[in-house]
């Protein structure tokens, strides 16, 4: 037993002892412990297997950098993918390694590690592509990832998202952060202090460096400032555009039953004191559990009152280590400190002395040896000499990397090489943001704390704030990273060792060689190529190591290697908690026409119709599937009469002298000479010479016109217009207001729907005289005002009747009473499909695809002779003058009569295996002519009638005879009756 | 997410916004009149900058209004009113 609770110290709660267990281990901890410092209190060092080769794996970073030590929790609250050293502990927790089986001690898949030289950098990508990929999936699908997806029990957090703004959104609250938000909230900004944390205060709690208490001073005096807000357990994962940054909050104050509540909080100012984090000077197996970085070695003492060893070698390449050696020997630890620089600073080297701590300067540590934990090291020194020193724990210390994440998501700031302290830092980001403390390279806390007030100064006097006074705080670190020598990594001594510089991906420094041998030499590539950076820390440990080690092996300078693209998010955030309650349906609603609880109420299936609007596909009556729905449906149109919602078509009202221009520039056909109460159909091209959509314009009087389009492209067809009125012809004088929404429209459609409307009663004329098709009337049925429209698009006479969406379930019903001695039969989009392929109509997504234009479509007549211009006009001349070789609208029927084409099926010559001749874009089982019949696109298809083409499925070919493309009605009388 | 100015509801967050691509010129008000390349480039070519990008954006879940601002694809830096209207 090495590692042990210390008998005082720390910020736990001594009281409140908690009880957990670990891999089927009982063991216990105090309130205030993560479940990492609970396992280092209770000697578990070893907590996982690492995710390529199992090799042993503990604890290495504190924080968000550790690279490793993901676990599941089994209870409460199920979940995986939880990181042992961010996870609070809590009473009766049950956790689980992961990467192992059955657990991190004994585990099975260890044996992959005798196979290390087989597993080199890219070997996904050599030793899986023979002769396919999918025949290796599902075993790298088994062996991959971190953990088990939880059963049914499994947590689902409830999150909530939330918008906040102010002056000043302040990132950490170390010194820099907390002294930035002092001096904004007392000048009377608004500011929001985000923390991820346990408590404020950054490191300085935990290395002891703030005697006087300043921390909980300044987190009070902040709490009582009216406009200040803060958020501890909260971390700033993301900068977007214009001071956007988004903050998940883990388990909100004043919240019970929240979990996450994730902030988009745009700022007018923002100042990241997000700190630094330490990195490694990886060496052979310094990989072993036990090896850690000196910083999480200090918080462990210091935070948790933990020593996690009782024999310690520090490694370092600067003076901030000397700190966690004397905290170590002051914990009663045996220690011996490796500085790999001949002279560290005199002050440091007196402090170690006096504190009996052995110093062995210009050394280099070697190599770990012990596999589940280090028991010794390999030491050499300047002249060569080697000693082995026995040990139970190594602190490491490359060096210290800003934390300017944030500030390299503005895209705007550069990373550039810092020669002094050997990492990098920011440049400038926007003008509206700011680095502070040791985000921008500052390590001493009076200074970090000077320069978070300087910058909260800078950020107030662009808002026009005076900045209030600021009292320097006694805080005390004397050993701090001013002078780092590099030391990407140690060379091992024999060639079989390995030296492990991302321990998330396993990637050792052979991987990062071969890579460059093989030609991945920018850093963009290598990362993607080895995972380098890719693992649980996104690269926070062990990236800038990979970058030295590039240049060291390139001869490249570290500028010139340069650092990846930081992205958000920072930590990992559950997708939970950016939904929010926005899930499902609440994310994007549906339209519900006013008789949606109808159709349901009937038994109708409901579909999406376009552009979310839900109608019913087809009322299945006891025992009957979808296909004899939709035909029974379609025959009672065809025999009798038939209803259906026709809401969700767009619609939109012009007003204005100029609209006849207008819609003669919007449509292939002359709509000028359209006059009153009378409607004409419409096809609309963009200017690439290809159908936008099409629909039925009526002229309601002199001054207004009802302009319809399809239902899912009425949006498009909304920007199109306003882009002619706003952009290119804002001298014109229009008024457009779409109206989709406050008209719900009931078809009558079959060879009854007369009867059934004269059953109404309606108070106006329904003779064919006073109403000929592409007619209109407006007056009253009963007490409901009506406004109907003479279109088909079933290929029966039809009789849209429209009415202001509140009357719209009073007229369904009456519809209903008096069709019933007509036997009229509710309609949904399933026949519709039938009666309009049937009838030979295009649709918008089936032969209007985004390829086809009028004359494709069989509707050239309608193209104006006279029109100089139309929107599309000289395109579709140019496409057709370069290739007159188009697909063409035909009809199709299948050889055997019963054989359905799935639509959107190939058409091939001779059904060979070579480039599509066209394409079936619907498909129907016809009620009129018993027999399956088709549409589709065919090239030259209007030269080819009697032709047998094939259509090819898989590898079947369906032989289908070219035939014309109206099934019925071919003379539009009944359309017309 | 950006913040945009509209000219009637000053700055608005971009979910309000639906952004119609590069300001191209007006369109030509006798396409025939242009040669089929000049014509083909008015519908097809776009500059797609980086830097200083004059850009139209919808005001749909406002006031309605298109308008016209220069933005700078880089830093997103937003400056009022246009810079060229040169683009085809």
């Amino acid at each position: 037993m090495t590692a042990i609770r210390l008998s005082s110290g720390g910020v736990i709660d001594r009281t409140r002892p908690l009880s957990f267990s670990f891999d089927g281990l009982s063991l216990g901890g105090f309130a205030g412990d993560t479940l990492a410092s609970a396992l280092l209190a209770n000697d578990v060092m070893l907590v996982g297997r690492s995710f390529k080769l199992h090799r042993p794996r503990g604890l290495f970073g504190a924080g968000y950098d550790d690279p490793g030590s993901m676990v599941e929790r089994l209870g409460p609250r199920p979940a995986t993918n939880q990181l042992a050293t961010t996870t609070m502990l809590e009473e009766g927790g049950v956790y689980r390694s992961v990467s192992t089986w059955p657990s991190a001690r004994r585990d099975v898949g260890a044996v992959v590690q005798l196979f290390a030289r087989l597993l080199p950098a890219g070997f996904y990508y050599k030793t899986f592509m023979w002769p396919t990929w999918h025949l290796f999936e599902p075993f790298i699908r088994g062996a991959a990832g971190l953990g088990r997806v939880p059963g049914v029990d499994a947590w689902e957090p409830v999150g909530e998202s939330r918008f906040g703004s102010c002056d000043l959104l302040v990132v950490g609250a170390g010194p820099a952060g907390l002294a930035a938000a002092l001096v904004a909230g007392r000048s009377g900004a608004s500011v929001i202090l985000v923390d991820d944390g346990a408590a404020p205060g950054g490191r300085l709690p935990g290395d002891g460096g703030d005697p006087e208490g300043w921390t909980s001073a300044c987190w009070r005096e902040l709490a009582t400032l009216p406009k200040v807000r803060l958020l501890p357990a909260a971390t700033a994962w993301g900068y977007h555009e214009h001071n956007l940054v988004s903050v998940l909050e883990r388990a909100p104050r004043g919240a019970p039953g929240l979990d996450l509540r994730n902030w988009k909080i745009r700022a007018r100012q923002v100042i990241v004191a997000a700190g630094a984090f330490e990195r490694p000077i990886p060496f052979a197996d310094s990989d072993r559990p036990g090896v850690m970085l000196a910083s999480a070695v200090r918080t462990w003492l210091g935070r948790f009152a933990v020593r996690p060893g009782g024999q310690a070698v520090v490694f370092t390449n600067n003076a901030s280590a000397y700190g966690t050696a004397l905290a170590l020997a002051d914990a009663g630890a045996a220690v011996t400190l490796v500085d790999a620089r001949t002279e560290p600073e005199p002050q440091a080297v007196a402090a170690l002395a006096s504190a009996g701590v052995t110093l062995a300067r210009a050394s280099l540590v070697t190599k770990a040896h012990g596999r589940s934990r280090v028991e010794a090291v390999d030491v050499i020194d300047d002249g060569g000499q080697v000693r082995r020193l026995p040990c139970d724990l190594v602190a490491v210390s490359g060096g210290w990397n800003p934390a300017f994440h944030l500030a390299s998501q503005t895209r705007q700031a550069r990373s550039i090489w810092h020669d002094e302290l050997a990492t990098f830092v920011a440049d400038h980001g926007p003008a509206s943001f700011r680095l502070a403390g040791a985000a921008r390279a500052e390590f001493e806390p009076v200074s970090c704390a000077l320069d978070g007030a300087l910058a909260a100064g800078e950020a107030l006097a662009t808002l026009g704030l005076r900045a209030h006074a600021f009292e320097t705080p006694h805080l005390s670190e004397p050993f701090v990273a001013r002078r780092v020598e590099p030391v990407w990594f140690v060379p091992p001594r024999r060639k079989a060792d390995k030296v492990f510089v991302d321990l998330a991906g396993d990637v050792t420094t052979d991987d990062v060689g071969l890579a460059l041998r093989e030609g991945f030499d920018s850093m963009e590539l290598l990362k993607r190529y080895t995972t380098a950076g890719m693992g649980v820390d996104q690269g926070k440990s062990g990236n800038v190591n990979v970058i030295g080690i590039v240049g060291a092996l390139t001869g490249a300078t570290t500028q010139t290697v340069g650092t990846t693209t930081f992205r958000p998010p920072f930590v990992p955030v559950e997708f939970g908690a950016i939904a929010g309650q926005r899930n499902k349906a609440r994310l994007y609603p549906w339209r519900h026409t006013p008789l949606t609880d109808w159709h349901i109420a009937r038994g109708a299936v409901m579909y999406e119709a376009g552009l979310r609007w839900q109608r019913p596909g087809y009322y299945p009556l006891p025992g009957e599937n979808w296909s004899a729905a939709a035909a029974r449906e379609a025959r009672a149109v065809r025999q009798a009469a038939g209803v259906y919602d026709g809401t969700p078509l767009g619609k939109f009202q012009l007003k204005g002298r100029d609209v006849p221009r207008l819609l003669d520039l919007l449509y292939i056909s002359d709509f000028s000479k359209l006059g009153p109460r009378r409607g004409k159909y419409g096809v609309m091209l963009s200017d690439d010479g290809l159908i936008m959509d099409d629909g039925v314009v009526f002229r309601l009087d002199e001054q207004r016109w009802l302009l319809h389009s399809s239902t899912g492209a009425a949006d498009r067809v909304h920007q199109h217009i306003e882009q002619v009125l706003q952009v290119h012809h804002p001298e014109w004088q229009v008024s457009l207001i779409p109206v989709t929404s406050q008209w719900a429209n009931a078809t009558l459609c079959g060879p009854m729907a007369r009867e059934v409307l004269a059953a109404l009663q309606p108070d106006f004329d329904i003779t064919r005289e006073a109403l000929p098709f592409m007619g209109m009337a407006e007056g009253m049925i009963g007490d409901i005002p009506v406004r109907l429209f003479r279109v088909s698009w079933t290929g029966e006479a039809s009789f849209e009747l429209n009415t202001p969406a509140r009357h719209a379930a009073a007229l369904w019903d009456k519809i209903m009473a008096a069709g019933a001695a007509f036997g009229i039969t509710p309609v949904g989009s399933e026949a519709n499909h039938i009666l309009r392929v049937e009838a030979g109509y295009i649709s918008t997504g089936h032969e209007v695809d985004g390829t086809s234009d009028a004359f494709d479509l069989g509707l050239g007549p309608l193209v104006s002779r006279t029109k100089p211009d139309f929107i599309g006009k000289r395109s579709m001349e140019l496409r057709r003058r370069v290739d007159p070789e188009r697909f063409e609208l035909v009809g199709l029927l299948p050889t055997e009569p019963s054989r359905r084409v799935p639509e959107g099926a190939p058409i091939t010559p001779a059904g060979d295996r070579v480039d599509q001749e066209g394409f079936v874009s619907a498909c129907v089982s016809s009620v009129v002519h018993d027999r399956i019949i088709a549409l589709g696109l065919l090239r030259n298809g209007r030269s080819r009638m009697g032709e047998t083409v094939h259509a090819r499925v898989r590898d079947e070919v369906i032989p289908m005879t070219v035939v014309d493309p109206v099934f019925h009605d071919a003379d539009r009388a009944r359309v017309k009756s | 997410m950006l913040m945009l100015a509209c000219p009637w509801c000053g700055e608005r967050p971009e979910g309000e916004f639906i952004c119609l691509g590069e300001a191209v010129r007006p369109r030509p008000l006798d396409p025939s009149a242009l040669g089929d390349a000049e014509w083909a480039a008015y519908v097809s070519d776009r500059r797609n900058i980086r830097g200083r990008h004059d850009e139209r954006w919808w005001h749909v879940r406002g006031c309605n209004t298109i308008f016209t601002i220069g933005r700078d694809t880089v830093t997103h830096q937003v400056f009022a009113g246009t810079q060229d209207e040169a683009a085809p």
